[in-house]
């Protein structure tokens, strides 16, 4: 388009033109253009002061791992100071818990760190059984399908990290080899639960219902393809030079940094400390498996990618041992008065309450349908008392600390989500090196910002 | 209406924790409750303090503790005010003045050694006069492989508790949430300025005196209102 015949019109002549977007005629009309350029005018440092140049990395960025915002001093290539923006993404849900029953809450914790579903509900589910003090009443296949669930996801979360990770360090065949191989995971617990994501299976005393008939067969014939799989993953990836060079020394934090920012999960053991909660502190029967804790000495991005790959093969190993395990028996604890009244089926409808059930209570027992009323609307209560239930996710240690007043509703719940504790080693983790490597160490520590934020 | 009837106070207890009174089978009123629960009233009782012997690895660690913030010129019975022991799990409760030289006594001695802060979270019981807001502290030792609740309660008007940012950083961010969800100050933290809400948002919105929101939702002909103002059991 020509410029030849237009008429710049400038703040001198026209009281309202915005400083930001200037407007100028032409023969089709006025034509307005967003122009920025105040630069001078913002920026202008203090007298005898160094240029100061802040750069905001996000929320809306694709290499910030959702709606995560970092603000970057910069100095040339050089971040000479980094902070993270965090709350794009609250959503409120330790609040909204306060007006629901207890098993409701399994519907909003599911959602908090949307890659571990299974992790926010078994930590939330330990809890509230902690606090009913009916830990010891949970049926082993219930507890055995928990930790199950609990290792697919934690390959799922993983194989995100990476593919994430790769993406945005530039290795998209990662990305799609890590969404790919994770689509297998989803497979089986749309089998398993009925959702690929936000399942709302792990329950308070059991989980939802059980595996379909096929299910452990099924689970048994994905274990060798995941494995072959996640080979080829690992094989695109771990002695590949130009990802060392973007991952090795990169984002350094050792073992001091760690214990002073709280620091778990993948990136504590790259530091060599070989702390998982499956191990030290065993939940759901994790005493009864055998698996190693990962650990690596590099304090770096690659020594974290490292474990994250090795991780996965242990958790195939936990799997394989689960399907060995399992028995058949119930998946509730057998109180009526906590388990939850009906079994769920597929009908022509889509999901529901079983036929054999809705006969029971609408044609046969009124003191069925009574209870399954009451125990639906008004839930069971919860006696007074606090209590912290804390399960090793993929990122680290979720905890859920819960207070009951003896009501059928949480007082109070929050979640110590991994993520959160962990972003604040960004600054350290990135301050002094170059802009590239920011986004490396922010992969690296895997936040998630819908955990992050809750 | 009539007293709350409070219970009996059992054999080897010193005073109940009572955080409130609960009214009636549902938190609604006037919604024409014929049930005739609707006159039920309930003393709302926490876990009530411990006595010795706690039992189990309790009272190793508590010796241990009291032994160690002595030897920090800090009393025992000034520092704690009681202890609580439920589902297996202890809390301390301690008198804010005193929170600083208490953790870090947990961080540096060598039996104790919780080199782990889990963060804090704040609760809020309105009805419980002069100890309206809980700050609750979750601390993990990897050494002992042991974990322990501190627990600090601060008045309404002057929800103040001094910073522990610089004996555990890792609480930096997670005390500016508790002072963004529940308004409790923490006195010398860098920089407490709200994380999650928008820096101008007023009020803080884990109070249990702010309101969760919503509107009414209209369903052929039926009108349901918002979850908080729902008939419920409470």
């Amino acid at each position: 388009m020509s410029t030849e015949n237009v008429t710049y019109t400038s703040a001198e002549s026209e009281d309202d033109v915005d400083p930001y977007s200037g407007s100028y005629d032409t023969t089709e009309g006025r034509v307005y253009t967003v122009t920025g350029g105040d630069w001078d005018t913002i920026s202008a440092a203090p007298e005898g002061e160094k240029d100061r140049i802040v750069v905001n990395m996000g929320p809306q960025h694709p290499s910030t791992h959702g709606v995560l915002r970092l603000i970057l001093e910069i100095d040339g290539e050089t971040v000479t100071e980094a902070r993270c923006g965090i709350g794009y993404l609250h959503t409120g849900i330790e609040k909204n818990m306060e007006f629901r029953s207890f098993v409701q809450g399994v519907t909003y914790v599911t959602r908090m760190d949307y890659l571990t579903p299974m992790f926010n509900e078994t930590a939330y589910c330990l809890a509230v059984e902690k606090a009913l003090d009916v830990t010891d009443q949970i049926p082993e296949r219930a507890s055995i399908i928990r930790v199950m669930m609990m290792e697919l996801n934690r390959i799922a979360s993983h194989l995100v990290a990476l593919a994430t990770g790769g993406m945005e360090l530039g290795a998209l065949t990662a990305m799609e080899f890590g969404f790919r191989e994770r689509e297998l995971v989803l497979d089986i617990f749309e089998m398993v639960s009925g959702l690929r994501m936000n399942s709302a299976y792990i329950r308070p005393g059991g989980v939802a219902h059980d595996l379909p008939e096929d299910g452990a067969q099924k689970i048994r014939e994905t274990v060798p393809l995941l494995r072959k799989r996640l080979k080829d993953t690992a094989d695109l990836l771990v002695d590949n030079s130009i990802w060392m060079g973007r991952t090795a020394g990169v984002g350094y934090l050792d073992l001091t940094g760690c214990m002073a920012l709280g620091i778990t999960g993948p990136v504590l053991r790259a530091t060599g400390l070989p702390h998982d909660l499956r191990k030290s502190q065993p939940y759901c029967g994790y005493e009864n498996y055998e698996f190693d804790v990962i650990t690596k000495t590099t304090n770096d991005v690659y020594g974290r990618f490292l474990i994250r790959i090795e991780e996965m093969e242990q958790s195939l190993r936990i799997v394989e041992q689960c399907i060995d395990r399992i028995q058949p028996g119930p998946v509730m604890i057998a109180d009526k008065k906590i388990a939850w009244p009906s079994k769920l089926s597929i009908g022509s409808d889509g999901q529901g309450n079983s036929p054999e059930h809705i006969k029971e209570i609408m044609s046969e027992s009124m003191e069925a349908l009574i209870h399954h009323f009451k125990l639906v609307t008004e839930g069971f209560r919860v006696p007074a008392g606090q209590v912290y239930a804390a399960v090793e996710s993929p990122k680290g240690e979720l905890g859920c600390h819960l207070v009951s007043t003896g009501g059928t509703r949480p007082y109070r719940v929050h979640f110590r989500d991994p993520s959160f504790t962990n972003l604040q080693s960004v600054a350290v983790m990135s301050e002094g090196s170059m802009i590239s490597d920011v986004i490396a160490a922010v992969a690296s520590i895997d936040p998630v910002m819908g955990g992050v934020d809750r | 209406m009539t007293e709350p009837s409070v219970p009996a106070v059992p054999e080897g207890v010193r005073e109940l924790d009572v955080v409130g009174v609960r009214h009636g089978a549902f938190g609604g009123s006037g919604s024409g409750d014929t049930s005739g629960f609707g006159g039920l009233v309930e003393p709302i009782v926490m876990p009530a303090a411990a006595v010795r012997p706690f039992g189990g690895w309790f009272d190793e660690i508590t010796d241990e503790i009291e032994l160690s913030i002595a030897a920090r010129g800090l009393p025992a019975t000034d520092a704690i005010e009681k202890v609580v022991i439920w589902r297996d799990e202890i809390t301390y409760h301690v008198r804010r003045e005193h929170i600083v030289p208490f953790v870090t006594a947990l961080r540096d001695e060598p039996g104790l050694r919780f080199e782990m802060c889990l963060g804090v979270n704040g609760v809020h019981y309105p009805q419980e006069t002069g100890r309206e807001f809980h700050a609750v502290y979750h601390f993990l030792s990897i050494t002992h492989n042991t974990r322990v609740r501190v627990e600090v309660s601060v008045p309404d008007g002057d929800a103040r508790i001094p910073s522990i940012v610089a004996v555990y950083p890792t609480n930096d961010w997670h005390e500016r949430e508790t002072w963004d969800m529940f308004g409790i100050v923490f006195d010398g933290h860098p920089a407490l300025t709200r994380i999650l809400m928008p820096d101008d948002w007023p009020g803080h919105p884990q109070r249990k005196d702010y309101p969760l929101g919503g509107i009414p939702v209209e369903y052929k002909g039926g009108t349901i209102p918002p979850p908080d103002q729902r008939r419920s059991y409470n």
